[in-house]
């Protein structure tokens, strides 16, 4: 819980990890390659006071996480994304095992999600089905840059990947948090597209997309998408960080979310270790749309922030959110998401 | 013997195709080494998973730039701490395309359509921006969405906005509309607020990853001084980077 200037704020942390990359778990220079490359990102967009040293970084311990997430972060709820990443570290970079075993030590404070590769064909099909009765969880993971074996990545729009959509949707696992690194095959298409969420979003009505980091670096392509599909979710990792080094920036960012998803759709994210929630809540709480950018982005209120930093996560997971939180319901919701609307977009 | 500056002004040539700004601008350029007629030139990019297709084009056009200067016989491009950077050197330098480089890991054809999807974001970034710098310089919507395509004056990002234009094969002739949808149509009056306003999304997000690449290479750079390069000698490697069978 997060209280400024007497506006209360339930905070739910959409996205954390409890990843060990320690020299011995890495398997090759591949996954050497990763945690520098996640290591550069939290140096280069952390306030000078919450940077770690890369020994630090590589593997932390359950008391850091808990005391960073719940005794400074101000989280009420966080939500373990696993990360497998098995070809790059010899037990995985942030299982759901991982996950579970550190949820079970604190009840109550943590969601742990599963994961699946399509990759895996008909046994992966088993797998998540036998992993779903014995953990229970309401949404999954997916990696789709993640290499495996000879492949290098795949599409959610792949043939492989619906059974396992249609699993979820039988059991109930209706978040679908989607992960679009840069992927390399084909190797002369863009790495990063992510139209791929464009299909299985229409195709599958009834689970929710989340798209970890709103689809940057092509946020474009991910609002048109968004605005489109009304079980698209945009997740706030590696984005709001911005608010630091360029709160301009983070300001159109925001903005263009707002104006083509809405601000019932965004959700807010740390994606710890990378980065620490008590500065991103404390400086999104602060924050405004710069008074020169007002008549283009409108500005931010208390109400929406709150949206932001747990009703719209809370809704999607069916968290209990005390009434002191809530939000009275609104109408507005920015240009994509009213039905009226999408002709103008020229869907 | 050709001169560092000449080099440079060859480099400031090429692209990053995502950004749509110079490698000299971006500061990917680590080293740059003269040797009588022989130029070695170092690139860095900002991340070790940089696309290799992107990081490709700008190791082979800072290749066929630099050979074209005269006084340089030979040339070699090397890419630093990059996950393909071993891969993507040799076949420069050994004058592969780039489907022969990767051969298999390519459907049909090689970075054309790749160059062109990211040459077309491009216009339509710097289309907004000279719509931005024509308000600045006091014109109103109306009158912008009005105006042809001679009647472009001298704003900062002219020069670059018609040398995609033409690149592209769009519309040139001094009668065309200035604002032309990114598949080339004209944009009617009447449409061009909301063109204008899907092209500002695309600008904040190409301007944005321009800012988050060139951060994160300072920072890389920072970091790979203090611990060592991300290539560590000492771990296994799988036997190639890339291997041709595609997608499982």
């Amino acid at each position: 819980m997060y209280v400024k200037d007497g506006e209360k704020y339930f905070i739910v942390d959409g996205h954390i990890h409890f990843w060990d990359a320690s020299e011995e778990n890495v398997a090759n220079k591949y996954g050497e390659g990763f945690i520098r490359c996640f290591y550069d990102y939290h140096a280069n967009l952390s306030p000078k006071d919450y940077v770690w040293t890369l020994d630090q970084y590589r593997k932390y311990s359950v008391e850091q996480l808990v005391g960073d997430l719940f005794e400074d972060g101000y989280v009420d709820k966080a939500i373990f994304q696993p990360t497998y990443l098995t070809d790059f570290y010899v037990n995985g970079f942030n299982t759901t095992a991982d996950d579970a075993a550190v949820a079970e030590q604190h009840p109550d404070k943590f969601i742990v999600n599963g994961a699946f590769d399509p990759r895996d064909g008909e046994q992966g099909l088993e797998d998540l089905r036998a992993k779903h009765a014995k953990y229970g969880f309401k949404g999954v993971k997916l990696y789709t840059a993640e290499w495996r074996g000879e492949s290098r990545g795949y599409k959610l729009s792949d043939d492989m990947v619906q059974p396992y959509f249609e699993l979820c949707a039988e059991l109930g696992i209706q978040n679908i948090h989607v992960h679009k690194g840069p992927t390399i095959w084909p190797l002369n298409r863009d790495a990063f597209d992510v139209h791929d969420v464009d299909h299985v979003a229409s195709n599958w009505p009834n689970l929710r997309f989340i798209v970890e980091h709103v689809g940057l670096p092509r946020l474009e392509d991910f609002c048109w998408i968004g605005t489109q599909e009304p079980n698209v979710y945009g997740g706030l990792a590696v984005a709001i960080p911005f608010i630091h080094t360029r709160p301009r920036y983070f300001a159109k960012i925001i903005g263009e979310l707002c104006y083509w998803l809405g601000e019932d759709r965004i959700l807010f994210a740390s994606d710890y270790a990378l980065w620490h929630p008590k500065w991103l809540i404390e400086q999104f709480v602060d924050f405004q749309i710069p008074e020169d950018m007002q008549s283009e982005y409108g500005q931010l209120t208390p109400d929406m922030k709150r949206k932001i930093l747990g009703l719209n996560a809370a809704k999607l997971y069916g968290i209990e959110v005390p009434d002191e939180f809530a939000v009275e319901e609104e109408e507005d919701l920015g240009i994509g998401s009213d039905p009226r609307l999408a002709d103008l977009v020229g869907a | 013997m050709v001169a560092l500056t000449d080099v440079r002004r060859a480099l400031d040539r090429v692209h990053d195709p995502e950004l749509d700004q110079s490698l000299i601008a971006l500061d990917f350029v680590a080293d740059v080494r003269i040797a009588g007629a022989a130029v070695e030139v170092d690139l860095r990019l900002p991340t070790y998973f940089c696309a290799p297709n992107f990081a490709w084009t700008m190791a082979a056009d800072a290749h066929e730039q630099v050979r074209a200067l005269d006084g340089v016989e030979q040339v070699h491009v090397t890419l630093l701490d990059h996950m393909a950077g071993q891969e993507i050197s040799e076949a420069v330098a050994a004058g592969k395309s780039f489907d022969e480089a990767f051969p298999g890991l390519v459907d049909g054809g090689d970075l054309a359509q790749l160059r062109e999807q990211f040459q077309r974001k491009a216009f339509v970034v710097r289309q907004e921006r000279i719509a931005g710098q024509l308000r600045a310089l006091g014109h109103t919507p109306e009158q912008i969405a009005a105006m042809r395509y001679a009647d472009l004056p001298e704003v900062p990002d002219s020069a670059r906005y018609r040398e995609l234009r033409e690149t592209l094969g769009l519309p040139t002739d001094p009668d065309a509309g200035l604002l032309l949808h990114p598949d080339g149509r004209e944009a009617h009056v009447d449409e061009a607020a909301r063109l204008l306003i899907e092209s500002r999304l695309t600008r904040v997000s190409v301007e944005g990853n321009a800012d988050f690449c060139q951060g994160m290479l300072a920072t890389r750079s920072d970091h790979d001084a203090i611990h060592g390069s991300t290539d560590r000698g000492d771990l296994p490697a799988p036997a190639r980077t890339f291997v041709p069978t595609g997608a499982a």
